[in-house]
């Protein structure tokens, strides 16, 4: 009798084993910071048992834009042009607006290229999630600085950089969307946490991921290298995720701790660290994240939550049906309407 | 009051500096936000109350108020709508402009003239009619502030007056445009009689532009082609609009708002549709991508700048192979060109838009009909052959007044392509390949997100794919795909709405046409015959790419006639491209690009010049 039978993989909530959230072979750099980001967006939306034919996967071009083919193979992904993901994501959230949307974009995509369609994304508050995979530098292209490396990082090829950097969860805050944070594709357990809560949230969330680029930006000098990111990361808080289906309470100290009541009875918890600091409040975000800036710290957590104000889908007070899928007769007002048309205009 | 029949009408011929009864051509030129818009509409529905067949243009600049602004009424009781090039009876309330549309007048011609512009002694051979505007508005409008609104209401008694018009369908008329503010109805009704009175006391004489009742306009409409279009995506279903302001596109979003919320609500008063003005072009049509992609029946409209920032998206469209209606209301180019004028100038760019291979579908309406027949047809197409779909009107037709009969309510469901189900990949255990050629149409199958299936996703990319859609550098891989969008292009000849044979004739020529043309090419036909004894055929193309039924024309004719609105004959071009070499030989290009709408006498004059008659 043969009992060398590898154990049965371990199922999630809605009964399907991680590899159901795996996706292609990647084609990017070993070592690249986007293959930990996937890595990590299947362990959350594996975690929280999101039902992959319910999930939509949205990129523009570049290495970031990628790699949405290398997690959850089993969803409809669209690797559209370059800088214009936001607007695919918005038509088809709209289209359908019941399915979980991801948009991974890169620092190039967004804070270049696409800088128009990223803030009037944040300003609707469309219910998607907005994740830059930032390396500071363009990868494909072999190595030129993007709009985020920093003032004085060095590029690989002895230019040294003499523009100041974009910071998008700055711009996310000012522009009107209601989930920013920072992550490092390194800091897994953050990043994880952050993503889960991203599930949860309605409206859009900005996730700026610092991303090592191992081959055209991890040298000495490049403020976006492994090492300078580990050297220089702050935590703003210690993020926890409970979700709602979870059965285990935990406790919390409301003095160091604050909990966040997600939509869908799920909490957020945020450990207070060296700052002091609410998350509530977009002044405040801006002040850290300029300070963070003067220091050389690489902040990372969440800066802006906003769980009250209303997504771009119930501002538009859209059935709850998707609109793709409505049928002929809700979508073909009855003859005698075009009769009553016809009449006003004889 | 008798309706004499058209026959009666036309029974006795008008001599020289006879009356023009019911046929001639009226300008009103005034100056931008003037308020003259509800006068003129006032005098275009009582000729059409009057049973008299009518087109209004207005002539506008790029300018929010203070520079000049025409429009003009035409009167056909032969039921000409296209714009006459010779006015016949002019308004002029414009001190700027005065003098000039004064100097452009034929012999003959009429002017009711705002009294201190003291026009009379510009020339000799027309007849002046001067008009105290500011004198007689004054007593009928107590109140200064409103007498700017009411003021140009005097035009309109002066002109019932003199032309003969049915007082009681101008006050109908009157109350229709102001059905909603009964005080500002009887204050311009008031206006109107003072300036009746007026003009019965001091011209006696009446004008030769004469109006009398006819029978031509029961049971018809008015319409612009903007909302006839915006009518097309209502009764297609559209479900998501993206847009971005536009001079002369804009309406045609604005029309189809407001039937959306009127008609497209639940009874809980929520939405069947959205809506999103976007941030450019470039975002309104991305967003119709995306729902295009997911399923939705989506469209945008634009112009010709829109459709430049459009070109990189409708590109992935043709690629990746995603349904999307576009509207072009076409105007002047390139680049900012003149953005109140009208013209066909987008038809060579569009299909062809973007880089790389990329062919369109394109659909041509030539009058406001066919902008909402075709604007709903387009859902279907875009969805049948799974891509993006262009729908080109223009200024013209668009943002004009039309008189149609009114529309069909359609008389068949929708198409919504070839769209796979959970059960229909059950049954295909596997075998499936999104961009593989089952049919032999060139036509893919595709699933929507959302679909609850294993094998149901897929990824879409504008970068080389396999018929898996997996991503491919392969040569083999990129020639196959490549050769079966251009197979389903083709397929789509004798599908797209067929070119339509308006006028046949056993003669040497024929013309081709589109668009807005199409009422100077039918009035020209006229003219052609009657003037020349010149008999031509006439075919109108209302798709592109080309039924074979334009090479069965082309053949028949040793020389066929393209009338393009652009400098560059696009339409000839793309023709001459189609039809091979032998064929092209037999196409001559007339071009008709000043920015206004196309009349008859400039395409007879051209097409006689070029037979050498």
């Amino acid at each position: 009798m043969a009992s060398t039978a590898a154990p049965p993989p371990k199922l999630n909530r809605i009964g399907l084993p991680q590899h159901d959230y795996r996706g292609a072979k990647t084609t990017l750099c070993a070592g690249c910071g986007h293959n930990a980001i996937s890595e990590r967006i299947i362990d959350a939306c594996f975690e929280m048992g999101v039902h992959p034919h319910r999930f939509v996967k949205l990129s523009g071009i570049g290495c970031s834009s990628k790699s949405p083919a290398y997690f959850l193979g089993r969803s409809f992904g669209f690797n559209s042009v370059h800088g214009r993901m936001p607007s695919v994501a918005t038509g088809a959230v709209l289209a359908n607006h019941t399915l979980q949307a991801l948009g991974v974009s890169g620092d190039g995509d967004t804070a270049s290229i696409g800088m128009g369609q990223f803030i009037h994304l944040m300003r609707r508050n469309l219910p998607l999630i907005y994740i830059i995979e930032d390396n500071g530098v363009y990868g494909l292209t072999k190595g030129q600085f993007s709009a985020t490396a920093d003032l004085g990082s060095l590029q690989k090829s002895g230019v040294i950089n003499d523009l100041p950097p974009l910071d998008t969860c700055a711009l996310a805050v000012l522009s009107g969307a209601t989930f920013v944070a920072r992550s490092f594709s390194g800091d897994k357990r953050q990043l994880t946490a952050i993503l889960k809560a991203a599930l949860a949230h309605r409206g859009t969330v900005m996730i700026d991921v610092i991303s090592p680029c191992v081959t055209f930006n991890d040298h000495e000098g490049s403020t976006k290298s492994y090492k300078y990111v580990m050297d220089h990361e702050e935590p703003l808080q210690e993020v926890s995720f409970i979700p709602a289906f979870t059965e285990i309470a935990v406790d919390y100290d409301p003095g160091t701790t604050l909990d966040v009541a997600m939509h869908d009875g799920s909490h957020l918890r945020l450990r207070k660290l060296a700052h002091d600091f609410d998350p509530g409040d977009p002044q405040r975000a801006l002040q850290v994240l300029t300070e963070a800036h003067r220091g050389g710290e690489v902040l990372t957590g969440i800066f802006y939550i906003d769980t009250a104000k209303p997504d771009f889908v119930t501002q538009l007070g859209l059935v709850d049906q998707p609109l793709a899928q409505l049928p002929l007769e809700a979508v073909r007002p009855p003859r005698a309407v075009l009769d009553e048309i016809m009449r006003a205009h004889a | 009051m008798p309706s004499p029949a058209l026959s009666t009408l036309d029974a006795a011929p008008p001599a020289p500096g006879a009356v023009l009864l019911n046929d001639f051509s009226l300008q009103v030129a005034t100056v931008n936000g003037s308020g003259s818009q509800s006068s003129n509409l006032v005098l275009l529905r009582t000729l059409f109350q009057m049973g008299i067949p009518i087109s209004g243009k207005n002539l506008f600049p790029s300018n929010i108020a203070g520079l000049p602004t025409w429009y003009t009424i035409r009167a056909s009781r032969h039921g000409y709508v296209a714009r006459k090039k010779e006015i016949d009876f002019l308004i002029a309330l414009n001190p700027e402009t005065a003098r000039d549309d004064v100097a452009a007048l034929a012999p003959g011609a009429a002017v009711l003239y705002d009294e201190p512009l003291a026009l009379a002694g510009l020339r000799s051979d027309l007849a002046w009619y001067p008009v105290p505007f500011d004198k007689l508005v004054a007593p009928v409008c107590p109140e200064a502030k409103l007498r700017k609104l009411v003021r140009n209401m005097i035009y309109v008694g002066v002109a019932a007056h003199l032309m003969d018009m049915e007082m009681p369908e101008v006050e109908r008329a009157l109350r229709q445009q102001f059905r909603k503010k009964k005080k500002a109805a009887d204050l311009n009704w008031a206006a109107v009689l003072a300036g009746y009175e007026f003009a019965r006391a001091t011209f006696p004489q009446k004008d030769r532009c004469r109006l009398a009742r006819m029978d031509a306009t029961r049971g018809k409409i008015v319409i612009e082609g903007n909302a006839a279009a915006a009518l097309g995506c209502l009764f297609a279903g559209v479900t998501v609009v993206a847009w971005y302001p536009i001079t002369p596109s804009s309406s045609l979003c604005e029309y189809l708002i407001g039937y959306l919320k009127q008609y497209r609500l639940t009874p809980e008063g929520k939405a069947t549709f959205a809506v999103v003005q976007a941030e450019d072009e470039l975002a309104a049509v991305g967003m119709v991508m995306g729902a295009g992609w997911m399923g939705a029946r989506s469209m945008t409209s634009t112009s010709g700048p829109g459709i430049s920032l459009m070109a990189e998206f409708t590109g992935l469209g043709y690629y990746a192979e995603i349904p999307a209606v576009i509207f072009d209301v076409q105007r002047v180019g390139p680049s900012t060109g003149l953005p109140t004028r009208t013209a066909q100038g987008d038809l060579a760019f569009t299909a062809s838009l973007s880089h790389g291979d990329t062919r369109h579908l394109v659909l041509l309406p030539g009058s406001v009909e066919e902008c909402y027949r075709l604007g709903l047809e387009a859902f279907d197409y875009a969805e049948r052959y799974q891509t993006p779909v262009f729908v080109l009107s223009d200024l013209d037709l668009g943002m004009n007044h039309w008189m149609a009969e009114p529309f069909a309510y359609p008389d068949q469901p929708w198409d919504r392509g070839k769209v796979l189900t959970a059960a229909d990949l059950d049954r295909l255990q596997g075998d499936w390949a999104r961009y593989r050629d089952v049919d032999g149409d060139g036509i893919g199958y595709r699933t929507l997100p959302g679909t609850d299936h294993p094998q149901a996703a897929f990824f879409t990319r504008g970068s080389g794919h396999s018929d898996r859609a997996q991503y491919s550098e392969r040569a083999d891989d990129y020639a196959a795909n490549m050769a079966r969008l251009l197979h389903k292009w083709n397929g789509a000849r004798e599908h797209l709405p067929p070119p339509k044979l308006e006028r046949d004739a056993a003669g040497e020529i024929g013309i081709l046409a589109y668009g807005s043309s199409h009422p100077a090419v039918e009035e020209a036909l006229d003219q052609l015959a009657a003037e020349a004894g010149l008999h031509a055929a006439y075919l109108r193309l209302r798709a592109y790419p080309f039924a074979a039924a334009v090479a069965e024309f082309v053949r028949r004719f040793p020389r066929v006639y393209v009338v393009d609105q652009n400098r560059d004959g696009q339409m000839h071009g793309l023709l001459a491209l189609d039809l091979g070499a032998e064929l092209a030989l037999r196409l001559r290009s007339v071009r008709h690009y000043n920015g206004l709408p196309l009349d008859a006498r400039s395409l007879t004059d051209a097409i006689l010049a070029q037979e050498g008659r």
